[in-house]
């Protein structure tokens, strides 16, 4: 997984509330076999019209935000299906911070195996991050510090720690959890045990 | 110390507690399925990790599936590639799969309880956010996604935090004509699209403890769509008595001891909870969905929202988009809403008993001439009991097609879509925008709604057509 340092953008904004997964990534494009190649079709039936062409006023279709790594959404963001064609759309679209007042649970675990930092912040704050970014100036995100730095101001967030340590180190879950393979042993030895019918012996 | 249901489930699966507050839990059952699965073999052949306990995990191949004819194989290129990876993958892991030809091929959430796979008090997870489903076992079962499918692969575990303890008591008998779809849509009505952010939710009560085993898969199945990670119900003689003898239930001295230990499973009386509602089962009627959200439900008597009447901002915004995508006008009695198309099929209402309540209504009656009518059985198994019982000669009588089993227009993956600005009264669970087809229009209902959509043409009461 790639490694999450700082991160400095304009930030694009979508203020529509429960954006769901479908709204991410319609399901059409999740006959791939692949994570990669999926940003040209993030959000895609608010970014294309009937004939493929470009919806000239959606955020993601006008400069600057073509570029943006920052989204800041509305609450709820992620809610729906648990695929996670859904972060990888956005981490192939560029985007590798999103914003929200929350988020539905399984989008936001499956952000962090991505290297996608899903910050919450409250409303309040979300408002004023957006009045500022009205005026299409870098933001910059640093995560070590918890905090965002726009113009002279800063706002923190938390982040749970081991989370953050994952962020921050590329961490592969796996290979964590593959550490604690004897434990894993003597727990399935426990279970032959006591539950049997679990493995159906 | 008193426990929930859900507490004693995940103590008796902590493998190991980290520091950082999350836990490793050990999985009992896996589920996989054709579209949320490639790229996480894809991770375990890049890293030359196996599979660690093959035999826990059971595959099956459904979103992606054609629901005519598929002897011939599939004409869809993208959809085929995906349904042989997974055939390939299984075969090189040493994973059980029902494939497209096997009998027992069916919605995954169907298939596992049909087998006798879904199983009280274990852990069940699958890259599919209607996992929830098997909570009707007592078991806790939660979607995840491919990087976790990947995790659980290689370690037969999950990293997971625990969340907190939600009680939803639903108590009385239901109206005739009311199911537990129209249950669960309240709930979600009530408790709004995110009420169930951070909680497990536990059913009770007496109108949960009165319902089949089936209706209660489709309360804890639409639980996903009230934000909740899970949702369950304490198992008793019912779930035992559905799952004796099913294929991959515990045989014989297994069976006892299992059914022992099942016997275990409940809520201590003095168990508190983070957060509790109570329902009364006769304040509920037949619901329908007329927004682009499940939580934008309203009674069948009733009527369109206004947004001029709502005060907060995000929500008068986010039902003025809803009704501009729906086609609709604030105030118009959702019973006067014309209908194109009607769907019964879906993991929340494509098994037996739905299809026995959408026939009854449907017997020796036609559908509205303009509308076209589909059922697809959630499984093979489904499908072959619907015909040994003539359900399928109701159907096709009234004028509804009647198709092989999978997903199909729940998510429009495969041929079965609506076109833009068709309207659909659809038995799934999810009406978000383009769900079941770019710019179609999905009000959901319960399998006797939709049958009584089909016939009236448009959005109508199921207690008018009681045979
Ligand atoms: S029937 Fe619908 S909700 Fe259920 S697993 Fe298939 S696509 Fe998902």
């Amino acid at each position: 997984m790639q490694k999450f340092n700082s991160l400095k953008s304009i930030p694009a904004y979508l203020l529509i509330v429960n954006i769901d997964t479908d709204m991410i990534i319609p399901k059409q494009f999740l006959k791939t076999i692949k994570r990669t190649g999926l940003g040209k079709n993030l959000f895609f039936e608010m970014r294309y019209d009937d004939n493929g062409k470009e919806i000239e006023d959606f955020i993601l279709n006008t400069e600057p935000y073509r570029n943006s790594k920052i989204l800041i959404a509305g609450k709820n963001f992620g809610c729906g299906s648990s695929r996670e064609h859904a972060p990888w759309a956005l981490l192939d679209f560029g985007i590798t911070c999103v914003i929200s007042s929350s988020y539905a649970d399984i989008f936001y675990s499956n952000c962090f195996k991505n290297g996608i930092l899903p910050i919450i912040l409250e409303e309040k704050k979300i408002k004023e991050l957006l009045e500022y970014s009205k005026r299409k100036e870098e933001i910059s995100i640093d995560l070590e510090g918890e905090k965002i730095i726009y113009g002279n101001n800063e706002l923190k967030f938390n982040i749970d720690p081991f989370k953050k340590k994952c962020l921050l180190e590329g961490l592969d879950d796996i290979a964590l959890s593959l550490e604690k393979s004897k434990k894993i042993t003597s727990f399935e030895k426990y279970l032959k045990d006591k539950k049997p019918w679990i493995f159906n012996d | 110390m008193p426990f929930t249901l859900y507490d004693k489930i995940w103590n008796e699966h902590l493998v190991h507690k980290q520091d950082d507050g999350t836990a490793l839990l050990f999985v009992d059952r896996h589920l996989i399925h054709e579209v949320t699965s490639p790229q996480a073999f894809e991770g375990l052949r890049n890293s030359s990790r196996k599979v660690r306990q093959p035999k826990l995990t059971l595959a099956v191949v459904d979103h992606n599936v054609p629901t005519t004819d598929r002897s011939k194989g599939i004409d869809d290129e993208d959809s085929r590639i995906q349904i042989e990876t997974l055939d390939k993958n299984c075969k090189e892991f040493g994973i059980q799969l029902f494939g497209v030809k096997d009998k027992r091929q069916g919605i995954v959430h169907i298939v596992g309880p049909e087998q006798g796979f879904t199983q009280p008090g274990t852990v069940i997870v699958c890259g599919d956010s209607h996992t929830a489903t098997h909570g009707a076992f007592g078991s806790l079962a939660f979607g995840i996604g491919t990087s976790e499918v990947e995790h659980v692969l290689a370690t037969q575990t999950l990293v997971q935090k625990k969340a907190k303890n939600f009680r939803i008591n639903v108590n009385g008998k239901l109206a005739v004509g009311v199911t537990s779809k129209d249950v669960v849509l309240q709930i979600i009505g009530q408790i709004g699209t995110a009420g169930g952010t951070g909680y497990v939710i536990e059913y009770a009560g007496s109108l949960i403890i009165d319902l089949s085993v089936e209706q209660r898969m489709t309360i804890c199945n639409m639980t996903i769509e009230g934000g909740a990670r899970a949702g369950l119900i304490a198992p008793d003689e019912k779930i035992f008595n559905y799952l004796k003898d099913r294929p991959m239930s515990p045989k014989n001295d297994n069976w006892n001891k299992a059914v022992n230990y099942w016997s275990t499973l409940k809520t201590d009386s003095d168990a508190e909870f983070d957060k509790e509602i109570s329902l009364t089962a006769e304040d509920i009627v037949p619901m329908v969905t007329w927004g682009t959200s499940p939580q934008d439900v309203v009674s069948i008597e009733g009527k369109v929202p206004n947004p001029e009447n709502e005060t907060d901002i995000d929500r008068k915004n986010s039902i003025e988009r809803s009704l501009k995508y729906m086609g609709l006008e604030p105030n118009v009695a959702v019973k006067n809403i014309k209908i194109d198309t009607v769907f019964i099929g879906s993991c929340t209402n494509g098994r037996i008993e739905d299809l026995r309540e959408a026939a009854q209504i449907l017997k020796d009656k036609k559908k509205a001439p303009h509308v076209r009518a589909m059922v697809v059985p959630g499984s093979g198994l489904v499908k072959e009991q619907a015909e040994q019982e003539g359900l399928d000669k109701i159907f096709i009588n009234s004028g509804f097609e009647w198709r092989e089993p999978g997903c199909s227009m729940c998510l429009a993956m495969n041929a079965d879509k609506l076109k833009p600005q068709e309207r659909c009264a659809s038995t799934s669970n999810r009406n978000f925008e383009g769900r079941q087809g770019r710019g179609g229009r999905t009000h959901l209902v319960s399998p006797g709604m939709a049958a009584a959509a089909a016939i009236a043409g448009n959005l109508d009461d199921v207690r008018k057509y009681q045979n």
